[in-house]
């Protein structure tokens, strides 16, 4: 999996490419938490429409990250989800908490 | 001859997805459409993290896997020696998590259940735990899904 991080301004966009899973849920974790905790971010946006793949690790993901922007004012967006990526996120009731759009 | 077989390897997240691509290929041969093999390797993908993370607990163990064929019906084990799971109603609770810390969603169960057919879940404490799931492939359902 190949995943890249940009912050413009107060948005930080994490797109992701190939498969999340466990295994390497962490690296991305680690590597989006510390621009979140540099205090600058007010939107986090996931750009899925390159991920070919998730299970729930990705949701555990999302809930995390969802909560540290919370906690500090600021918002998660998700981008370009395929459909059944989507039905994941039903599942979990994320999208009644979470902006999901269909591509950039 | 039977439709079937065998894989054994260790309880290692880097597995994770030789298991549910290789499960996934190995149920190619019913030709079943996009969505239903990702419904597929997500479900396999959700049993073997439970192993690596729960059974095991991060130390070495293996994961067996097995993968039988009848007519469009597959049939997929996986197990592990590890510690098993004590309250396997309560661990199958949509959102229920033993990690505090919020990192680990809880709809591990909740997805199997969901993108399988059945899902059937047996273990003892101290001697590991065994999860049968079954799809029937080629069915017009609600896996169906259009684009």
């Amino acid at each position: 999996m190949n995943f890249k991080i940009i912050r413009k301004k107060d948005k930080l966009y994490v797109s992701l490419e190939g498969e999340l899973d466990h295994h390497n849920a962490g690296i991305v974790r680690e590597n989006v938490d510390i621009e979140i905790k540099s205090g600058k971010v007010r939107e986090l946006i996931f750009d899925f429409s390159e991920l070919s793949f998730m299970d729930s690790s990705g949701i555990g993901i999302i809930m995390g990250r969802y909560k540290l922007m919370q906690a500090c004012g600021g918002k998660v967006v998700i981008m370009g989800a395929t459909d059944y990526i989507q039905k994941l996120m039903r599942l979990s009731g994320l999208e009644n908490i979470i902006e999901i759009r269909k591509a950039i | 001859m039977k439709d079937k077989m065998k894989l054994e390897f260790p309880a290692k997240s880097a597995y994770e997805s030789f298991a549910r691509v290789t499960v996934a290929a190995f149920i190619s041969k019913l030709d079943p459409t996009i969505v239903e093999i990702n419904e597929i390797k997500t479900a396999v993908s959700e049993a073997v993290t439970n192993s690596v993370i729960h059974g095991y607990e991060g130390e070495d163990g293996i994961i067996y896997i097995e993968c039988e064929l009848k007519g469009n019906n597959a049939k997929i084990v996986i197990a592990d020696k590890g510690k098993g799971i004590e309250n396997v109603q309560q661990a199958m609770t949509p959102l229920f998590t033993t990690n505090p810390d919020g990192e680990r969603s809880g709809m591990g169960f909740t997805v199997m259940e969901t993108f399988m057919d059945n899902v059937e879940v047996k273990s003892l404490p101290g001697i590991g735990t065994k999860i049968t799931m079954y799809k029937t492939i080629g069915t017009i359902g609600e896996g169906a899904e259009g684009e």
